[in-house]
Formats: C-alpha cells, sequence, structure tokens
C-alpha cells in the first residue's frame, strides 16, 4: 500500500467509509442481513489475522470462540442483560479459554498445533450441543432481543447493520493499534524468528498467549454481535466448518496483511450470493476460484498488491544504487 | 578486573556424545575474549548453554556472582546478555530500522506501557544512531531480508546492542563477510567496547581476526578448555598447533 501518496490512502479510506454507511440505505432485508454478516465475519477474521497472520500460530478454533461469544450474548441479553454488557462477557470468556488453548503453542506447532485446536473445535461444538441446561442444546436460543443504541431501537435491519458497521470500526481501530504498536512487531517477530527473538528479550511465551487470547476476544466480539444478529442461535452455525471458513478468509484476503481479512470475509459472505444466479454450480465455482488464486497467489489477494508494490520499490533502489555508484566513480 | 561471568565445569551430552565436557573460564569486565577451535569442538554449544537456549546436563553459569543457569534466553537478556548466531538471524520482513527497534523494544518500560505507548517505544534515534554508526544508512527502510550477507551480519551484530547489554556473545561474526567489511566490523567493536565497556566473548575462525581484536583466546577441543592466554602466547602452544592451527 506504500505506493500510494497519503492523501490518496486517505481520501479512498474516507470514500470506502462513506459508501459503507450511505448505500445500504437502499438495500433490502437480506441485503442488509449479507452485508451485516460481512462486517461481523471481519471482526472474526481480524482476530485470527492476529493469531495466525501476524503471530504465525496455526488455529481451527476461531468459530469456537464465534461461538462462544454467541452463546454468552444469547443467554445473557434473553436474561434481561443489555448487550453491551454481553459483549463484556463474550471478550472476557474468549480471552481467558483462548489463553488457555495457548498453552499448547508453547509445545506444538503448525499443523500438529492445528490439530489441538481442531480438537478444541469439536469439544466447543459438543457443549453447545450437549449441554442443552445452558445452551438449549439443538433447539438453540431463540428471541434473542436486539439492542437500543442511545434510546435508538435496532430491531430494523439498517439500524442493526449500523451497530454491526459501528462496532467493526471500533475493532479496526483496536487492532491497527496493536499491530503498529511493539506488541505487533513483537507478533511479528514470534511469527519469523522466535528464536532470535527470545535472545532479544522478547517473552515468548507470554506473547503466545496474548495472541491466542486476543485472536479469540475478537471471535467472542464478532459472536456477540452475531447472536442479535441472527436472533437465533443454534450450535450448527458454530461447527468446524466456519473455523475452516474464517481460515479461508484469513489465507484468501491475505495472512499478517491488516485489510486481508476485509477483503477475504468480502469474498466468503458476498462471492457465494453473487455467483447464486449459476445456482448448482456456485460452491464449485468458488472452489475453483479459490485454487486458482492460492496457485497464482500464495499469499492471497493482497499479496499480488505487496509483490507488485515491492517490484516498484526494488526498481526504484537499483536506481538509487546504481548513482551510488557512479558518484563513488566519479570521486575515485 | 571482577568477572562479569564465571562458567564453572559446564556440561553438554546429547544422547552419547559429550558436546561440551566440563568446561570452566571467566570472562572480565571489559575485556574481549576470543574463542576458538575445530568445528563440533562445542563452541556453539557452550555458548547455548549459557545462553539458556540449552540445559547444561551439568555446572553452573554465574553472571555478576548471580546463579544464572537455567534462566530462559528472554530473562538473561533483560539482565543485560545479548548474543549474535552463526547463521543469519535477523527479521527479513521487517526494514532494518524496524529489526533495531525489536532488538531494543523489551528493555523499555513494562509489557503494558509499551501497548498504549509510542509504537517505536521511543527508539527511533537510538536505532537511527546504530544504523549510522554500523553504516547501514542508505538501507534503513529496507527489509532486512534484501539486504547482502555481510550487511545482514553487521545488522544482526548491531541488533545485539540495541539494549545496551554489559555481555555480548557473538557466534563467527566474520564468517562471509568480505574483508572491507571485516575491518569495518573490527573497528567498530572496539568502538563499543571502549565507549560503552561491553564485555565480549567471540567464536570465531578468522585468526587475524581473533588475535587482532581479543585480549585473551580460549582454545577447545573436542568439548574440552585445551588452552587459554594472550594472542601470542596461544599462537605458539604445541598442543593448539597440533589441535587445530595446523603446521
Amino acid at each position: 500500500m506504500s505506493g500510494f501518496g497519503k492523501p490518496l490512502k486517505i481520501a479512498l479510506g474516507l470514500a470506502v467509509i462513506a459508501a459503507l454507511i450511505i448505500v445500504p440505505m437502499n438495500f433490502n432485508r437480506y441485503g442488509l442481513f449479507i452485508l451485516s454478516q460481512w462486517a461481523v465475519m471481519t471482526i472474526a477474521a481480524m482476530g485470527l489475522n492476529l493469531t495466525l497472520g501476524y503471530a504465525g500460530q496455526v488455529s481451527l478454533a476461531q468459530g469456537a470462540f464465534v461461538g462462544i461469544g454467541a452463546y454468552a450474548a444469547a443467554i445473557t441479553t434473553t436474561h434481561g442483560w443489555p448487550l453491551p454488557a454481553a459483549i463484556v462477557v463474550a471478550i472476557v470468556l474468549s480471552f481467558m479459554v483462548g489463553w488457555v488453548l495457548g498453552y499448547p503453542a508453547l509445545r506444538v506447532q503448525h499443523h500438529y498445533l492445528a490439530f489441538v485446536t481442531l480438537a478444541f473445535s469439536t469439544l466447543a461444538f459438543l457443549v453447545f450441543r450437549n449441554e442443552s441446561w445452558l445452551t438449549g442444546g439443538i433447539y438453540g436460543i431463540s428471541n434473542i432481543p436486539r439492542p437500543h443504541v442511545f434510546g435508538l431501537a435496532t430491531n430494523k435491519p439498517l439500524p442493526f447493520y449500523y451497530v454491526c458497521l459501528g462496532s467493526l470500526a471500533i475493532v479496526s481501530l483496536t487492532v491497527w493499534w496493536l499491530i503498529r504498536s511493539p506488541w505487533g512487531r513483537a507478533f511479528m517477530a514470534l511469527r519469523e524468528n522466535p528464536l532470535r527473538a527470545q535472545s532479544l528479550g522478547i517473552d515468548t511465551r507470554r506473547y503466545t498467549l496474548m495472541a491466542f487470547a486476543i485472536g479469540s476476544a475478537l471471535g467472542g466480539v464478532a459472536g456477540a454481535l452475531y447472536a442479535p444478529l441472527t436472533q437465533y442461535i443454534d450450535p450448527v452455525p458454530f461447527n468446524l466448518s466456519l473455523s475452516l471458513d474464517l481460515l479461508m478468509m484469513v489465507i484468501v484476503g491475505g495472512a499478517g496483511f491488516y485489510f486481508g481479512p476485509f477483503i477475504g470475509a468480502m469474498i466468503a459472505v458476498l462471492l457465494p450470493e453473487w455467483l447464486r444466479f449459476t445456482e448448482g454450480y456456485y460452491l464449485m465455482l468458488y472452489a475453483i476460484a479459490v485454487m486458482l488464486l492460492l496457485i497464482w497467489s500464495p499469499t492471497g489477494i493482497l499479496g499480488i498488491l505487496d509483490r507488485t508494490m515491492a517490484a516498484r520499490r526494488t526498481k526504484a533502489a537499483s536506481a538509487l544504487r546504481a548513482v551510488a555508484k557512479s558518484r563513488m566513480e566519479t570521486v575515485q | 578486573m571482577s568477572a562479569v561471568l564465571e562458567v564453572t565445569n559446564i556440561k553438554k551430552n546429547f544422547g552419547g556424545i559429550s558436546a561440551v565436557d566440563g568446561v570452566s573460564f571467566d570472562v572480565r569486565e571489559g575485556e574481549i575474549l576470543g574463542l576458538i577451535g575445530p568445528n563440533g569442538c562445542g563452541k556453539s554449544t557452550l555458548f547455548n548453554c549459557i545462553l539458556g537456549q540449552l540445559t547444561p546436563s551439568g555446572g553452573e553459569v554465574k553472571l555478576d556472582g548471580r546463579v544464572v543457569t537455567g534462566l530462559r534466553p528472554a530473562e538473561l537478556n533483560k539482565l543485560g546478555v545479548s548474543r549474535t548466531f552463526q547463521l543469519l538471524q535477523v527479521f527479513p520482513k521487517l526494514s532494518v530500522r524496524e529489526n533495531l527497534i525489536l532488538a531494543g523494544q523489551e528493555h523499555q518500560g513494562s509489557m503494558a506501557s509499551r501497548f498504549v505507548g509510542r509504537s517505536d517505544a521511543g527508539l527511533t534515534e537510538a536505532a537511527n544512531q546504530m544504523i549510522g554508526f554500523f553504516k547501514l544508512d542508505h538501507l534503513a527502510a529496507e527489509p532486512a531480508g534484501g539486504l547482502s550477507y555481510g550487511q545482514q551480519k553487521l545488522l544482526d551484530a548491531a541488533m545485539a546492542f540495541m539494549g545496551g547489554p554489559r555481555l555480548v556473545l557473538l557466534d563467527e561474526p566474520a564468517g562471509g563477510v568480505n574483508p572491507s567489511m571485516l575491518s569495518d566490523l573490527k573497528e567498530r567493536l572496539v568502538a563499543i567496547n571502549r565507549e560503552k565497556n561491553a564485555t565480549f566473548v567471540v567464536i570465531e575462525h578468522n585468526m587475524e581476526f581473533v588475535m587482532s581484536l581479543c585480549s585473551r583466546v580460549m582454545v577447545m577441543a573436542e568439548g574440552k578448555v585445551l588452552a587459554m592466554g594472550r594472542p601470542d602466547e596461544v599462537r605458539k602452544n604445541p598442543a593448539v598447533i597440533e589441535a587445530y592451527l595446523g603446521h
């Protein structure tokens, strides 16, 4: 992204934000639902991008944390709690569970870690399904209320879309702050070279646990918004396939790129809708498109952009080097 | 001169092989100690045992008189012990400046204050000075992975100095570095040693580099200390000539 001028970047950002606020005003109920879902899934994918993309810790359990957040919000709000309090409960709960799930990552890495988190994902699903005294079991929890924001009801799709969008804005700013802080740098160090990181005083244990806990907490936030969005939850949406979907969003968008989850979630949520006209073929087309993309660019969509920028930078740098060299020769 | 580092009877076994077999030595404050010996004699393993990357099978390491055996590398680094690696260990995707900020950031404030505080942990100025000191100015904003091997070696060394360490263990800093860059590196090391009173232990195969840089040299062979003394003494030692230097 560094190839654009700063004012251009700001203008582009403002235009996108304005479009996200204004354009949906004309959308129907279904369009608003899909767009709200995009905002919610982007939040969950940003969490996974932090754990996986920045800190390099593979997780197949992000869907389970969305589930934990969703159930926390569904149970508390149906008992009369306000949504902000429910979100806090979801954050604290998924942060703590995420922290504990981080411990295996101190011992195993890569596909071994993937299997540990996969087992956790299954475990969480079984709890959602079998502990019916708490979760309602296969019947789920219905009549999940939507909040009042500044005294305004958000029962209609448009106001609730703005709740989702506002939450996405807050999460985006928080993650942006985190990534550019020394913590973000330490997360990247964890991903690129944990051995060297240790020798520079970076407490890799604590940062690994933190990466899991914060990433999971964002999954919890997404869940706490998902519950009032659908107003009904059961265990099915939070099975392993949600974790795999979220993983795909991060990889397709570009793992370790700030805007990766936005794009990844857009593709995962919107593309199936656009491809609906192909009827029975849309899933196949979708699968083929994802495979082709990853063959072309293993680092995802933003990876393509990044490579283009890097190529341009290299050209500029070698030009500079040539100038420096000719100057040195002149001096000699 | 007091000892910064005291190593007593350190042992490390891998299966049936004793890679380090009862090594004892001390490093005096402000000195540059060379560590030489044939490949596989246990030099790097000794470093890893001292630095907590490996748990020694036996023996004790003291830093400023305090037992630090078994501390984790990050904890030792906080106590002022830093290192470079034999093989390149920079963060390729971060820029040169970011690598240096990363190398110093954990020495600034607490974990919480680093979250709410400045993005550069207040280290941009210090990083720029280090960049200037190691003559990497024109590369400051480049990703470290794009630097040449020798430049990455310089960056690796510069990173080891960012936290303001008292003791630095350098593992083959001259390996693969061309002669003019090597004399640069030596000059930098001597300057840091004098100005900051930092103590060094240097593993190196380049004898000219070791002999001109170090005040004392320790020779290892087959996991044991073969000789210890001033460079000219060591060079004449028949056992050292036999095991390492050759005739």
